[in-house]
């Protein structure tokens, strides 16, 4: 067992180093600056500003508040109660794949998204792009009109321009006409195009999608000379190895794998079942690698040969080039784990992982007897299954050509992501009639004469299949705010049906699919929010072992990562503040993206973090910050794309214009999509960057705690044993004759993918900030995730612990606020009560978590533009200038529970009361109930030998605990990473 | 050089030191008044509202009862304002040309809502519910007095905090049984008696419970 001391855990390099910079740091409750004024304000001035507050100060009471209005209904619509809120089932999708939703509105307004428990991509929880969804459906800089060449223009005028062309195209067969369209999984809108296509036998259909899963469809045809899809199940897999993978975070199915794979875990620590182990190859440090039971870190470059030398060690001879490899000598061990739990093993490549390590992944999987077992594969879940990049080259290149006239745009941004090197934007500016169809009036928008503005999805009726196959229909939650239209209303217009509306375009398809019955399959399918048994059945196949031969390792020159940003993803949310807010896994940074490197490499470059360097591939130069980053292999550069736009809005487009970040698709080429050699070196300046890494930092006390199985097994207190738990307190203890509320938060679980930070903002109103603010440790999300890291910094192990406020017995807050405003409920809750607060901030003061944020700006005045009144959750109060804030338990949930509990004469069950961290959770990480209820799930967490509550010491006594990290490493191969 | 000051205003600057303690008692005293004065509160106070609706006829006179119009009381925090639909269920029939009720009329015709004025106006940072109220055994007539005698709505209480922690301090002087909810005239025999047992069955929480500060703001 570790001595938990010191420098075993860190939460970054100058924390590891001890520079004295950092102990600076540390004594600080906000970071430098925090509480400082920004603007220059003499001594004389202030003076003036204090007295005349003063003078005001009593003024304001005497406001009287303006009377508001009632307004209710004409006719009221059945099962609205004003008050009650609505749940809709819906989906959410991203890439084509859809998660399952239900969509809680008042009124008539969407306010928060949450899973579907119900929907097999969902199982209830939501990913933080879903949750983030909401604030792009209300974002004030969606494009709001039909425009061509920049003049509002209407829609049958649009309608008619474009039955004009197609009409031309007819009478030469479709010469010329082309539609480029992200990856479609829609039923409907396929076959609406197909409907289209037939019409224009010579039409073509393009597809792009810039993080897109090209790799995974050439993998899949080496292996099996056909496009399959892959889905895993966690459930019964006892082995598992990632090749450059992120399973649990990224790409469709993930918040299922996430949760089969975080339950097997946690029941193993209680007895049930066997831990699973965690083998996480990676080329760059994921989400999905801090629960990894062997980490391995190595360079893209080997990563094939890797794959291969595995193979040939797990499966024989069944792989071409896989021979024994010294330089891993923990193959031998990872293969003989693999071997033994043949049929109850997975090897899952990466999305982004070269084509024969997919394939290589496919015949090991077969060797193993996987297939069937841990391994499903069926038909692609995309309507039409395309390399993707071939498709958008060659619609390029007849572009240059001449040989497109018309070219309708389905949403995507493909001016701003596609390949730099195949010259989209130049090349679209030779066609004829360009149309474009976007949410925004973005960069691909500019170079198109029509621009139409695009319903989002929860304004628009369509359907979406998950990674599964299932089918969802997706429902409005509202009539589109500004008229917008949906790609199948725009496809029916072309086919000279302009004035279709979307639900009856969804019925016609579907009444053909289900001839009998339809009214009521199709309710049921609407209210349950999938269609019963659309799952894709398991297909038998087997792979072809003709995978090439690993070829010689890259040369000289750093290796370059492309991957989508793990905020704004692709670019498509750059102008949603959550997400670009949210600081990212791994490296806390917020508002931008950076080069991510190894310590040596920094050191052989001569840079540091924040210093730019200049990073030459495929002819075209950017200047990036640099972020070291832990874990990193070296000579390895990694680069998230998504950043630097210019026709973002307001949040997207950043502070000077030219976007937040920089523009990695700038020298991502058709060659290089996922990986490039690179020429980096050192240019002149630097970046700052927002990072949150040190800001509310505990001092580095026992606060996570991890150990293996084995260790739990000899000993299952450790955890409890680092440090002495006082029993008696000064103070007076509190009785509980009814609820008293805990939550219970489980390492062993956490990923860090962020979903719970964002729908704690959702849910509780909470505003963003911006860039600056954050780098003066303002922010105010109430649920950090601090990342730790163990051992060196070449290869450490990564364990995520959220952190919100502790609801302490003994809460040094509350004695100390001299109004009241915060204080001890009779269930336990530390309670915040805003209209109380007169900002004095002694309760962040005597906070040992730092957990409590204070609103230094009037942060929400952007609430006040209509669109966005929309947006904020009815039940919680939207905070104002100089009030402190902090996670309350959704206590808007809890009272809500209570009421409805009481008006039937009864207690509160178990689980009736989620909080939105808990509901949204893919690994059920958050539990939260009552602890006075020895039955509950969360009495029963507090129970087990894991259980420690943070800075026992203090004597706080907190009610949010936390459970040990639990890992199951294999030990014929410690020491061998 | 002669003194500026006469040794006479000695006497005045003593006057107003001692008086300075009653001046600043006095304006305390009448910040009080006019805190709670109807001038603040609107304690009392009626609006002029789009249609002169009076309760008085709707309730007393006709013995509709609450539930009627405010449909959602004793399911929603809010009990709900009817909808249009809810007054042409009557008036399509009966004073179906009074031009008092033309607004209401031609909401029904052209589907745009009354738009009232909220006489109850609770600030935004307190969540009152109104079915928590009615299933604990608060009446209508405690917070809306009898309604059924007002001519034109009227704010009946203050809608202060402290009138609010009145009863949520001692709420066994304020409960009624469950059918007496509705009931604007009822008064109890012996209402210290029956608010106990009252409290009991219906299983109030705690006077602690009830004052937290959770359970009206958040």
């Amino acid at each position: 067992m570790k001595t938990l001391d010191g420098p075993d855990f860190w939460r970054s390099l100058e924390e590891y180093a001890d520079t004295p910079e950092f102990a600076e740091q540390l004594g600080r409750e906000f970071p430098q600056h925090a509480s400082e004024w920004d603007a220059g304000v003499s001594r004389r001035r202030f003076l003036e500003l204090s007295g005349a507050s003063l003078a005001l100060a009593g003024l304001t009471a005497c406001v009287k508040q303006p009377r508001e209005g009632l307004v209710p209904y004409v006719k009221q619509p059945e099962e609205i109660v004003p008050g009650r809120p609505l749940f809709f089932a819906t989906a959410f999708t991203l890439g084509g794949y859809a998660t399952g939703v239900l969509v809680e509105s008042h009124t008539g307004r969407p306010t928060k998204v949450e899973g579907n428990p119900q929907h097999p991509a969902s199982l209830g929880a939501t990913d933080l792009f879903a949750q983030a969804s909401i604030l792009s459906l209300y974002d004030p800089d969606r494009s709001q009109t039909i425009t061509k060449l920049g003049q509002i223009r209407t829609w049958p005028a649009f309608a008619e321009e474009l039955q004009a062309r197609v009409k031309t195209a007819r009478a030469i067969g479709g010469e010329g006409f082309r539609l480029l369209t992200p990856t479609v999984t829609s039923p409907a809108l396929a076959a609406k195009i197909r409907e289209l296509l037939a019409i224009l036998p010579k039409a073509r259909w393009h597809q792009w999608e810039p993080a897109g899963r090209d790799l995974v469809r050439a993998g899949a045809r080496l292996a099996f000379g056909q496009h399959v899809e892959t889905r895993y199940d966690f459930s019964q897999a006892d082995v598992i190895v990632s090749l450059d993978a992120d399973p649990f975070t990224f790409g469709p199915g993930s918040l299922v794998y996430a949760r089969a794979f975080a339950r097997r875990r946690r029941e193993a620590a209680i007895g049930a079942g066997t831990p699973p182990r965690y083998y996480a190859i990676e080329t760059t440090p994921t989400s999905s690698g801090s629960l990894a039971d062997h980490r391995i870190s190595l360079k893209p470059s080997e990563l094939h040969a890797v794959a291969a030398a595995l193979a040939a060690a797990a499966a024989g001879g069944a792989v071409a080039g896989g021979a024994a490899d010294t330089r891993f000598p923990w193959i031998a061990a990872c293969a003989a784990d693999l071997k033994a739990h043949a049929g109850r093993s997975l090897v899952i490549p990466g999305e982004h992982a070269p084509a024969e390590v997919h394939a290589i992944a496919h015949l090991l999987n077969d060797a193993l007897s996987n297939f069937g077992a841990t391994v499903i594969l069926t038909d692609p879940v995309e309507a039409e299954s395309v390399d993707q990049l071939a498709s958008l080259a060659a619609l390029v290149a007849d572009m240059k050509a001449g040989g497109v006239d018309t070219l309708l745009v389905f949403g995507g941004n493909p001016a701003f992501d596609a390949p730099a090197d195949l010259g989209f934007a130049e090349a679209l500016q030779k066609v004829a009639f360009r149309a474009r169809l976007g949410l925004y009036d973005d960069e691909t928008s500019q170079y198109c004469q029509w621009h139409v503005n695009e319903a989002h999805e929860l304004e628009a009726w369509s359907d979406a299949r998950a990674f599964d196959g299932t089918v969802t229909i997706l429902q409005p939650l509202i009539e589109p705010l500004y008229g917008g239209k949906s790609a199948l209303e725009v496809l029916c217009a072309a086919l000279g049906q302009p004035a279709a509306k979307g639900l009856d375009l969804l019925k016609a398809h579907w009444q053909r699919q289900h001839p009998e019955g339809f009214d009521a399959f199709f309710r049921k399918s609407l209210h349950d929010g999938f269609v019963a048994g659309s799952a894709l059945p398991a297909k038998a196949l087997k792979p072809k072992a003709n995978v090439p031969a690993p070829g010689a390792a890259a040369g000289a020159g750093l290796e370059i990562i492309f991957r989508p940003d793990p905020g704004i993803f692709d670019g498509r949310f750059a102008n949603n503040g959550w997400l670009q807010e949210v600081p990212k896994p791994l490296t806390k940074l917020t508002w931008d993206n950076a080069a991510h490197m190894s310590a040596a490499t920094a050191k052989k470059l001569g840079v540091n973090n924040e210093d730019l360097v200049g990073i030459t591939a495929g002819g075209a130069t950017i200047a990036a910050p640099v972020w070291i980053l832990p874990g990193q292999p070296d000579d390895v550069v990694t680069l998230h794309f998504g950043h630097g736009r210019t026709r973002a809005g307001r949040v997207g487009n950043g502070t000077d214009g030219k976007g937040t970040g920089v523009n990695a698709y700038r020298i991502r080429m058709t060659t290089g999509l996922w990986l490039a050699s690179a020429a980096v070196q050192r240019t002149d300046g630097t970046h700052a960057l927002a990072t949150t890494q040190h800001h509310f930092n505990m001092e580095g006390r026992h606060l996570v705690r991890t150990g293996t199985f084995e260790e739990y097994r000899k000993d299952p207190e450790f955890a409890r044993k680092v440090e002495e738990i006082p029993t008696i307190s000064m103070y007076p203890g509190y009785t509980y004759d009814q609820h008293a509320w805990g939550l219970a938060v489980n390492l062993s679980s956490c990923t860090g993918c962020n979903a719970c930070v964002v729908a704690c903002q959702s849910e509780n109103n909470i505003p963003t900030i911006g860039k600056d603010e954050v780098r003066r440790g303002r922010e105010m999300h109430w649920i950090r995730i601090d990342r730790y890291y163990e051992g060196t910094p070449e290869n450490p192990a990564v364990h995520n612990q959220p952190v919100m406020c502790m609801h302490c017995e003994q809460a040094p807050c509350e004695v100390v606020c001299p109004v009241a405003a915060t204080t001890h409920s009779e269930e336990g809750i530390n309670e915040m009560t805003y209209n109380r607060c007169i900002g004095t901030k002694y309760c962040s003061n005597n906070c040992p978590y730092k957990v409590r944020r204070f609103n230094f700006f009037d942060y929400n005045k952007d609430k006040h533009l209509p669109v966005l009144t929309l947006l904020a959750n009815p039940n919680v109060t939207v905070r104002q200038k100089g009030v402190m804030e902090k996670c309350n338990y959704c206590i808007q949930r809890v009272n809500r529970a209570r009421m409805d509990a009481e008006k039937e004469n009864r207690r509160v069950r178990d689980g009736e009361v989620l909080t939105a961290c808990q509901q949204v959770c893919p690994t059920e990480a958050l539990v939260f109930g009552d602890i006075n209820d020895p039955t509950s799930k969360v009495a029963k967490l507090r129970k087990e030998p894991l259980e420690y509550p943070l800075l026992a010491e203090l004597n706080t006594r907190p009610r949010t605990t936390y459970l040990a990290k639990l890992t199951n490493p294999n030990t014929d191969l410690l020491g061998k990473e | 050089m002669s003194q500026i000051f006469n040794r006479s205003t000695n006497a005045l600057a003593r006057l107003s030191i001692w008086g300075a303690v009653f001046i600043l008692g006095g304006v305390g005293w009448a910040a009080s008044i006019l805190n709670r004065s109807a001038y603040n509160t609107n304690q009392g106070v009626t609006v002029k509202q789009p249609v002169p609706f009076g309760h008085e006829h709707h309730v007393a006179g006709l013995g509709i009862d609450c539930r009627y119009c405010h449909s959602s009381v004793e399911k929603s925090a809010s009990a709900g304002i009817p909808p249009t639909a809810t007054c042409m269920n009557c008036h399509k029939l009966i004073w179906n040309d009074s031009p008092m009720l033309e607004p209401v009329r031609e909401s029904f015709r052209t589907g745009r809502p009354l738009n009232w004025r909220k006489v109850y106006d609770l600030p935004d940072f307190v969540y009152f519910d109104h079915s928590i109220h009615v299933a604990k055994g608060v009446g209508c007539a405690s917070c809306h007095g009898r309604i059924d005698k007002m001519r034109l709505t009227a704010q009946f209480p203050s809608l202060q905090m402290e009138w609010c922690l009145a009863c949520h301090r001692n709420p066994e002087k304020f409960l009624r049984p469950k059918d007496k909810i509705f009931d604007l005239a009822w008064v109890a025999a012996d209402q210290e008696t029956l608010g106990r047992e009252l409290a009991k069955e219906n299983h109030l929480r705690s006077t602690v419970a009830l004052t937290n500060c959770s359970t009206c703001h958040r």
